[in-house]
């Protein structure tokens, strides 16, 4: 078999700009882990039910692993490692899932910190109902999802209290 | 779990779009949150993919004679959230509040949607019971699709070989028109079991047009006239059961299905008929 055509792909990766040669067929969660070793973003289901794989591609959150990195060649894109603050301590949602006990053993978590961080900014004041909602289309297997609303709701306390948090 | 080997390529305008889509066995790939799935499976191995992102004039929601067209790259959030949508055609808004989450919605498209023919697909419903029209290029040159001959079956449409779905537009109802649009799913944003669209129109009060669409409930939706039968309730019901065939599977048996219907119809005219008056106050 012929060898695969490779095709320049360029991101902003949490404000840094990276690029790699890649097959079209590369995921854009395979993107970030394999050719720019960030493993930050998880691979679940990889059919986009799961949520693991969430991330930010100009600043909306959608599902890395039904998107070809090709196809959003010259995109920002923010992943959980980009969601930390400035100094290396944790971003405001972060350190809400840390007090909050939003994590067990913590696989899903990437996908939810990138949703829940974009599901804040358009709505700074949630009610639990609207926090549930929010974090619908995400899987968790540990926590039965409790800690995980207290987390987003922790989250927009921080926030309002003006915890600091650099993105 | 990783797509097969595809040439990928990524047209610069629709000219060169359906030039690439002459190729045996191509596929479009819009917003991708059906087909990728597809591809990662290896249920579908298209040879040749045409990434139709970059196509900027099919990126718009615009307002076109008496008709809203929506181009093949908006997305469904852009849809939901876009003023025009919901002043002319709020079933679509009605309806995209059921598909998928939000996650989804930002990037998959309602276009590609309906290109898509999911028997339960909301989109699908709603398009077949506004008649919309579906525009589709190839390179022979233009023509337009009636929704009702669009869907052939699941997952199946007239599409030819070669062409693309640029975009579709839908009908322009006045305030006189209400819609809903009510599904059951074992999750918000799943598929639904069993759903409904009505569309009724209102005058002085009393009803002079009703039809709805109901969706997973056979190969596609099924559009029902029942002006006839919508104030005798079993006469809706024996109406509506007698053409629909839901099947059974591991989230609902066609008995269930059944009944949902019997109740969802109901609901669904319901709540047209109430937002059609509250649209006209």
């Amino acid at each position: 078999m012929n060898p695969e055509e490779l095709f320049l792909v360029e991101l902003t990766v949490n404000g840094n700009p990276l690029s790699a040669r890649v097959p079209a067929r590369r995921l854009l969660s395979d993107f970030l882990r394999h050719d720019l070793r960030l493993t930050g973003t998880h691979v679940g289901c990889e059919h986009g039910v799961c949520g693991a794989c969430t991330v930010l591609l100009d600043g909306k959150p959608v599902r890395g692993c039904l998107i070809f990195a090709v196809s959003v060649s010259g995109s920002e894109v923010t992943t959980v490692e980009g969601l930390v603050n400035n100094d290396g301590s944790l971003g405001v949602v972060q350190r809400a899932f840390h007090e909050s006990h939003g994590l067990q053993c913590g696989f899903c978590t990437p996908g939810f910190i990138t949703t829940i961080h974009a599901f804040l900014k358009e709505n700074p004041h949630p009610t639990e109902e609207e926090a549930r909602e929010a974090i619908a289309g995400n899987l968790c297997r540990c926590t039965g999802y409790q800690n995980i609303i207290k987390s987003v709701l922790r989250a927009a306390d921080l926030i309002d209290s003006g915890v600091r948090d650099d993105h | 779990m990783k797509p097969s080997r595809f040439q990928y390529v990524r047209p610069a305008s629709i000219p060169e779009a359906v030039v690439a889509l002459q190729r045996s066995n191509s596929k479009v790939l819009a917003g991708g949150q059906s087909l990728t799935p597809l591809l990662s499976m290896r249920l579908a191995a298209p040879e040749v993919l045409v990434d139709i992102n970059g196509l900027t004039e099919l990126a718009g929601i615009e307002v076109r004679g008496s008709e809203l067209w929506i181009g093949a790259i908006a997305r469904h959030q852009e849809v939901l959230t876009h003023p025009l949508v919901g002043a002319h055609v709020p079933l679509l808004q009605q309806a995209l509040t059921h598909v998928a989450h939000p996650v989804i919605r930002n990037r998959g498209t309602s276009v590609g949607s309906i290109a898509h023919a999911d028997p339960a697909g909301e989109l699908t419903a709603v398009a077949a019971l506004l008649g919309a029209r579906i525009h589709v290029a190839s390179a022979q040159g233009v023509r337009d699709i009636p929704a009702k001959e669009f869907f052939v079956g699941p997952l199946e449409s007239s599409l030819l070989h070669g062409e693309f779905v640029t975009g579709v537009s839908f009908p322009i109802f006045e305030s006189s028109w209400g819609s809903s649009c009510v599904e059951i799913a074992r999750r918000h944003g799943d598929y639904a079991l069993a759903g409904v669209c009505a569309l009724v129109h209102v005058d002085g009060g009393l009803i002079t047009s009703a039809t709805i669409a109901i969706f997973s409930v056979a190969g596609t939706p099924v559009v029902i006239d029942v002006i006839d039968v919508c104030d005798e309730s079993e006469k809706l019901d024996q109406k509506v059961q007698s053409l629909i065939e839901p099947d059974t599977d591991i989230h609902a048996t066609a008995e269930y299905r059944r009944q949902l219907v019997k109740t969802l119809v109901v609901q669904a005219l319901t709540e047209a008929r109430s937002n059609a008056e509250s649209r006209r106050s």
